[in-house]
């Protein structure tokens, strides 16, 4: 075969005849394919959080998908990343809507990127189930197709300012938070209830810096708080309280879930010993539950679960039970799995049941103190404060 | 009272400044010396910057792992990371040079810029591959050394911690380096005069390719310098980093007049304090309607200013038709 031009077509005849051949074989008895997509920033400051929520939710696929697969359908697993930030996650969404195979998706890490991509899964009625976002709008705008298992920032924030007030004793708190949509709104609840206490705010300030704090601790070492409190994540947070504690300011540290991880102790060592962080999702040591769960993730990753593994681990139990109760009734579609999610009663480790606007029946809060500098210790972070509290009525 | 605390904290706003002045300094020597021989804009500058830092970073993290970082004297671990991070951010730059804009030497200007883009994502991505693979990690902290983070208090709010001496002595020593070998000796004549006519210089026997890689080596060497107390100073670093440093330092390098050597040290010390003041004072000084996060906004719309009315920058007179 001289002719490169005839060989050129012999291959494609072949590779044709070769795709006909095994393209009706695979689809012989299947009813077809049902993913379930994980969206959490995989890569980046905050990557050390959202590979958790990846691998809660795929741990919980690969072995819980055994019943699906019985019913004929082939279950995949299918990670994004949503780099953190809003617009990728929007990127992605659509994606994620344009491939009709996939079912539910699980995530976000933030609710900055959540709000804006559960708008794009409102479209086609795409089930999402958050592990973590705690801002109240993730729910409160009342989508059929929008639930989560962990509390809620308007609770969060008071159940930190009642810790302040009640146990610290604080008179004064200095407030600053990352001007994101989950750190400045859980920083104004703070704030608010604060005031309602009567301990005084000397100051609030946002800040989108991630270096250089200094300019920024001068006035508040002037100030000279009993209490400093941070409302965003540790990738910003923990710089901040370093810095702080080796300019000299001798205050408390406080914030909320967002510094839930154990790169919080990597970044700042010994400035955050002793700090208190409140918590709408708890630790999976805590989670009575979660026993099994913490044993399977160490097996199958060979390192302990992040905060919301566990979360993401349930809500992707809710999902599957949610897609075999509409694989029973035969006809698989967006709308019928976000309708079966809600209706999904699981005691399963974070909590019981949704209400009508897809928060938990009860969620569960805590406030907990970093008890060790060394990162592998922050899974025996002490629990100090554990309250079970119901969303509270819609503010609108 | 707000008028004591306004007074009491002014110093340390000084102090802060004057470090972050320091800091935006060294780096603008690396944008205002390229733009003085070549006349381009050299963006990927912010990454040599964070190079050095990660080279410090690195070299500190392996001393700890070996366990010198207690033996070894505190000083000579510093100048150990100094010279290390200035060594290989000045081959990196020069490296740069070679390959990405010596080809491109007589390409219209826009040309060089657009590569100088291009090797700014390039060695970001560099970085935080080989960091994702070699540690596993994003972000790198800078191991604690007890004695940096002393402090002595001046007043009951001021103070003075090691390391922000160290920052100042070294940024210090770097600059009056800098300023001796361009104005002093004869490598700096002959980069002076490559600067202000590069056929001309030729023709009196100086190599122009040597000199130019001569001046990406020593800027590269001055912001990987930057690098290293940047990371010192402030602990915290990742792959992306360097980019709000650098796009500061650069704004700083136009503000001094660019191409100006002292031009950028004083564009980089009244940049440095106008964000440190914008970030103390317009909350206290606003009654918290305005806050830190406005710092930029001021101290930017403070350049505009300038600009509109020194257009060639603070010390733009003394810049040569072509320098």
């Amino acid at each position: 075969m001289r002719n490169p031009r005839l060989r050129l077509v012999i291959a494609s005849i072949a590779a044709l005849a070769l795709v006909l051949s095994l393209a009706p074989a695979s689809d012989a008895q299947s009813k077809g394919t049902v993913k379930i997509a994980s969206q959490s920033p995989l890569s980046g400051g905050q990557a050390v959080l959202g590979e958790g929520i990846k691998l809660g939710t795929q741990l919980a696929v690969e072995k819980l998908k055994g019943n699906l697969e019985k019913m004929g359908y082939k279950v995949e697993f299918v990670p994004f990343d949503d780099q953190a930030k809003p617009d990728v996650g929007v990127a992605n969404a659509k994606n994620i809507i344009a491939d009709k195979d996939i079912m539910v998706v699980i995530g976000h890490l933030n609710s900055g990127v959540a709000i804006p991509s559960s708008e794009v899964y409102k479209e086609t009625n795409l089930a999402m189930i958050s592990p973590a976002n705690t801002n109240p709008v993730v729910t409160d705008r009342n989508y059929g197709n929008v639930s989560r298992v962990c509390g809620r920032d308007d609770v969060q924030g008071v159940v930190g300012a009642e810790f302040a007030h009640g146990t610290l004793k604080v008179k004064s708190v200095y407030i600053v938070h990352d001007k994101t949509q989950y750190g400045q709104s859980i920083a104004e609840f703070f704030k608010a209830d604060s005031e309602k206490k009567g301990v005084k705010v000397l100051g609030f300030e946002g800040t989108e810096e991630k270096s250089n704090f200094d300019p920024l601790l001068t006035p508040i070492k002037a100030k000279n708080p009993d209490l400093i409190y941070f409302g965003g994540i540790y990738d910003q947070g923990a710089p901040f309280f370093k810095q702080a504690r080796e300019k000299g300011i001798k205050s408390k540290f406080m914030g909320p879930d967002g510094m839930d991880s154990s790169d919080l102790t990597k970044i700042a060592g010994k400035a955050v010993v002793g700090m208190n962080y409140t918590s709408a999702a708890g630790p999976a040591s805590a989670l009575p539950k979660a026993k099994a769960f913490v044993e399977d993730f160490k097996k199958k990753f060979g390192k302990n679960p992040e905060p919301y593994a566990a979360e993401s681990y349930d809500a992707t139990r809710i999902a599957i039970m949610a897609l075999e109760d509409v694989a029973k009734s035969g006809k698989m579609s967006r709308e019928s799995v976000s309708t079966a999610v809600r209706k999904v009663k699981l005691a399963g480790i974070t909590g019981d049941g949704f209400d009508s606007k897809g928060d938990r029946l009860k969620a569960q809060y805590f406030v907990l103190t970093v008890v060790s500098d060394n990162p592998e210790k922050w899974g025996d972070n002490k629990i100090v404060k554990q309250l079970t509290i119901a969303p509270p009525a819609a503010a609108k | 009272m707000d008028f004591e605390l306004l007074i009491g904290i002014l110093p340390q706003v000084l102090l802060d400044g004057i470090i972050l002045g320091f800091m935006y300094a060294l780096l603008a020597l690396g944008y205002t010396m390229v733009y003085g021989v070549l006349e381009f804009i050299n963006f990927a500058h912010s990454e040599i910057f964070i190079i050095g830092a990660f080279v410090g970073v690195e070299i500190l993290l392996s001393f700890k792992s070996a366990g010198w970082l207690d033996v070894l004297p505190w000083p000579l671990i510093l100048v150990i990371i100094m010279v290390a991070g200035m060594a290989v951010s000045g081959v990196v730059a020069m490296v740069i040079e070679r390959a990405a804009y010596r080809p491109l030497r007589h390409a219209p200007r826009l040309i060089p810029l657009i590569s100088a883009i291009g090797v700014s994502f390039f060695l970001q991505d560099v970085i935080r591959l080989f960091e994702s693979l070699w540690r596993n990690s994003f972000n790198l902290v800078y191991p604690t050394m007890d004695v940096l983070n002393h402090r002595f208090e001046l007043t009951e709010t001021i103070d003075v911690s090691v390391k922000s001496l160290v920052v100042i002595g070294a940024a210090l020593l770097m600059l009056w380096s800098l300023h001796t070998l361009v104005n002093r000796t004869k490598v700096g004549k002959a980069m002076r005069a490559v600067a202000e006519d590069q056929a001309a210089a030729s023709l009196m026997g100086i190599n122009v390719n040597r000199i130019i890689s001569l001046t990406f080596l020593i800027g590269g060497a001055m912001g990987g310098g930057a690098g290293v107390l940047f990371g010192v100073q402030y602990s915290l670093i990742n792959p992306y980093t360097g980019f709000i440093p650098g796009l500061k330092a650069f704004t700083a390098a136009v503000l001094g007049g660019i191409g100006n050597v002292p031009g950028a040290m004083l564009g980089g010390l009244v940049l440095g304090l106008l964000e440190a003041f914008a970030a103390s004072y317009l909350s206290l000084l606003t009654g918290g309607a305005f806050g830190a996060e406005y710092k930029d906004i001021f101290a930017f719309s403070i350049l505009i200013l300038i600009l509109i009315f020194r257009p060639k920058g603070l010390l733009g007179e003394i810049v040569r038709e072509r320098a």
